[in-house]
C-alpha cells in the first residue's frame, strides 16, 4: 500500500515537473523533453516485448517508420490531415505488427530476433529504395502539424498535446502489464512450456503483446514525424531498432519506468554527444557494452539490488 | 468409461525408437504407477500423453475423447494437468503470483487486458487456499527461485493441482527429495480426492508401491507387465530387469 502510494505520488511529482517545463526552458530543450517522451513512449512499447514477455526484437523500428511514413505520404500525396492520417498510422502500424508476429512468431530467442531484424529491414529497403514514392533517402519534409481544434504548430502546443497523448499510452501500458494477461506475459517469459501444461495458448498471448507493442510504437512514430515534421528512411533502421534495445536494456527491462528513464538519457546523450562529434553510434556500443558489464538489469534493477542489499544485513 | 487410454503408441527419434507400440487404459481414479529403469521410454510416453511430444503413429483419448492432435494448452483445459521432472516453475515470480497464474489458466478464459489482477478477489481467495491447504503458506510472498529444492517440488505439485485436473501426471515427484520430504509428497498425494485419476513415474519401489492400485513396468519402450503389487513382485522378466538391480 505505501508502495503505492508512493509511486502515485511520484507520478503526480514527475507530471507537474513536465507540466512546467515550457514554462522553464527555452525552446530547444521544450523541444528535446518532448523528444525524449515520444522515444520514452517507443521504448516502453518494445518493453513490453522484451522485458515483460521475453521476446527480443530487433524490429521494432518498423511499426515506429511505419506509422511515421503513413502521415507522411497521405498528406504529401494526399492531402489528408490529422484527423484521418493520425488513426491510420496507428492502423497501419498494428497491421505491420499482426503480419511481422506471425512470420517471427514461429522461431524464438537469437532466430526470433533475426526474423524481426530481416523484417523489419525489408520496410527499410522499401522505404529506402521506391523513390518516386517515398522520396527514398531524401526522405519526405514539410509535412503539417495537425489541427485538432487547436494549432500544434508553436513548440509548447505541440509538448502540451505529446504530454497527453504519451500520459494516456502510459497509463494503458500500465493497465495492461496490472490485468491477468500482463501477468500472464511474465509467466510466459519465465517458462512458455509450463504456462502451457497451465492450459494457457501461449501463441494466442505472445500474438497479442506483438501487436499491442506494434500499435504503441505506431503512436510513437507518429508522434515523432509531425514532431519533426519530417519522415526519412533512418526511422526504420536497424538503429533505430537497437536504440530502442538499449533503451530499455539501460533503464532497467520488465519495468515501464525503466525504459522510459532509459530514453530520456539516450536521447540526451545523444543531443550532447552530437553536437561535438558525429561518431554517436560509437558512443552508443560504448554505452550498451558498459551497462552490459556493470548494470545488466538496468539502472533501476541496480537501484532495487542496492536497496534490498541495504534492508538485508 | 476410462480414464485414459493408449493405443499402440510409438515415438521415433531419427533412428531411436523411443516408444515401440505402447497400449495402456487407465480408470477413472486408478492410481497407476509407470515403473522402468532409465531409458525405458517413461518421460517421452509422458510428453506424448501431455502434448509435448507428437506421438509418430498410435493414438490417445481423454474420458473417451481423441487428443492425439490437440496442443498442450488444449489438453489442460481439458482436465489434464502433469508435473516436470526437471522442475519447471516461474523463477523470478512470487509463489503466491505462480498459483495465481495457475487458478487462472485451466479455464481459458479470454484475455483480460485491463482489469487489474488485484480485482480478481476470488483467484486470491483459491490461491490462498490451495497454499494453506498444501503447507506452502508462508512462502507466499517468496521469490520462486530462493525456495528450497522440496519446496519447489511440493509448489509443482499445487500449480498442477489449482485447476482442479481429472487426470494428473506427475514425473517422478519424490526424485532428489529427502526422506521427509519424500514423505510429505507421499501423503500429499494420497490426499488427493479419490476421483481424481494419477499416473506417476516413480523410481522409489517403496513409494511405488503405497501410492500405486496397479502398476506398468516399461522396458525398451514398451509395457512389458502390468498388475498389482503382488503381481509385479512375482513376475520374473520384471524382477530380472528392474528388481535385479536393487
Amino acid at each position: 500500500m505505501r508502495g503505492r502510494i508512493g509511486s502515485f505520488a511520484a507520478g503526480v511529482a514527475v507530471l507537474a515537473v513536465l507540466l512546467a517545463v515550457p514554462h522553464a526552458m527555452r525552446p530547444y530543450y521544450v523541444g528535446l523533453v518532448t523528444k525524449m517522451l515520444i522515444f520514452a513512449l517507443f521504448a516502453m512499447s518494445l518493453d513490453l516485448l522484451l522485458g515483460y514477455t521475453g521476446l527480443a526484437s530487433l524490429g521494432h523500428a518498423a511499426f515506429f517508420g511505419v506509422a511515421a511514413y503513413t502521415i507522411a505520404l497521405l498528406f504529401l500525396h494526399a492531402g489528408v490531415g490529422g484527423w484521418v492520417a493520425f488513426p491510420a498510422a496507428l492502423a497501419a502500424a498494428t497491421a505491420t505488427g499482426a503480419v511481422i508476429a506471425v512470420l517471427a512468431l514461429r522461431a524464438r530467442g537469437s532466430y526470433f530476433l533475426m526474423i524481426t531484424f530481416a523484417l523489419a529491414q525489408v520496410v527499410w529497403s522499401v522505404a529506402f529504395g521506391w523513390r518516386s514514392f517515398t522520396n527514398g533517402d531524401d526522405g519526405m519534409p514539410g509535412i503539417a502539424r495537425p489541427d485538432f481544434g487547436w494549432s500544434l504548430d508553436n513548440t509548447d502546443a505541440y509538448f502540451y498535446f505529446t504530454l497527453a497523448v504519451v500520459g494516456v499510452a502510459i497509463l494503458l501500458l500500465a493497465a495492461i502489464v496490472k490485468s491477468p494477461f500482463g501477468r500472464a506475459l511474465r509467466g510466459i517469459r519465465e517458462s512458455e512450456s509450463r504456462m502451457q501444461a497451465l492450459g494457457y495458448d501461449v501463441w494466442r498471448y505472445q500474438f497479442t503483446a506483438f501487436v499491442l507493442a506494434a500499435a504503441f510504437a505506431g503512436l510513437a512514430g507518429a508522434l515523432y514525424a509531425y514532431y519533426n515534421r519530417f519522415v526519412g528512411p533512418e526511422y526504420l533502421n536497424v538503429i533505430q531498432s537497437a536504440e530502442a534495445l538499449i533503451m530499455v536494456i539501460l533503464g532497467g527491462a520488465g519495468t515501464l519506468i525503466g525504459p522510459a528513464i532509459g530514453a530520456a538519457l539516450i536521447v540526451f546523450l545523444e543531443d550532447y554527444v552530437s553536437s561535438m562529434t558525429e561518431h554517436w553510434v560509437m558512443v552508443l556500443g560504448i554505452i550498451y557494452v558498459l551497462v552490459t558489464l556493470f548494470a545488466p538489469r538496468g539502472l533501476v534493477g541496480m537501484i532495487v539490488d542496492y536497496r534490498q542489499r541495504r534492508s538485508t544485513p | 468409461m476410462t480414464a485414459l487410454a493408449i493405443d499402440d503408441l510409438c515415438k521415433n527419434f531419427g533412428g531411436v525408437t523411443a516408444l515401440a507400440g505402447v497400449s495402456l487404459e487407465i480408470g477413472v481414479g486408478e492410481r497407476r504407477v509407470l515403473l522402468g529403469p532409465n531409458g525405458a521410454g517413461k518421460t517421452t510416453l509422458f510428453h506424448t500423453i501431455s502434448g509435448n511430444l507428437m506421438p509418430s503413429s498410435g493414438r490417445i483419448r481423454l474420458f473417451d475423447r481423441d487428443i492425439t492432435q490437440l496442443r498442450p494448452d488444449e489438453r489442460a483445459r481439458l482436465g489434464l494437468a502433469r508435473t516436470f521432472q526437471i522442475t519447471n516453475l516461474f523463477p523470478r515470480l512470487t509463489v503466491l503470483d505462480s498459483v495465481l497464474l495457475a487458478v487462472g489458466g485451466a479455464n481459458g478464459r479470454p484475455l483480460r487486458l485491463i482489469w487489474p489482477m488485484s480485482s480478481y478477489r476470488g483467484r486470491y481467495e483459491e490461491a490462498h487456499r490451495l497454499l494453506e491447504q498444501w503447507g506452502l503458506a508462508g512462502t507466499a510472498r517468496r521469490v520462486v527461485r530462493n525456495l528450497s529444492y522440496g519446496e519447489q517440488r511440493q509448489l509443482e505439485l499445487v500449480l498442477a493441482l489449482a485447476g482442479e485436473p481429472r487426470l494428473l501426471l506427475l514425473d517422478e515427484p519424490t526424485a532428489g527429495l529427502s526422506p521427509a520430504e519424500t514423505s510429505a509428497v507421499v501423503a500429499m498425494v494420497q490426499q488427493l480426492p479419490r476421483d481424481m485419476t494419477i499416473l506417476i513415474i516413480e523410481h522409489d519401489m517403496d513409494v511405488a508401491f503405497e501410492i500405486a492400485d496397479r502398476i506398468a513396468v516399461m522396458h525398451q519402450g514398451r509395457l512389458i507387465a502390468e498388475g498389482d503389487e503382488a503381481a509385479i513382485r512375482a513376475n520374473p522378466q520384471v524382477t530380472e530387469i528392474y528388481l535385479g538391480m536393487e
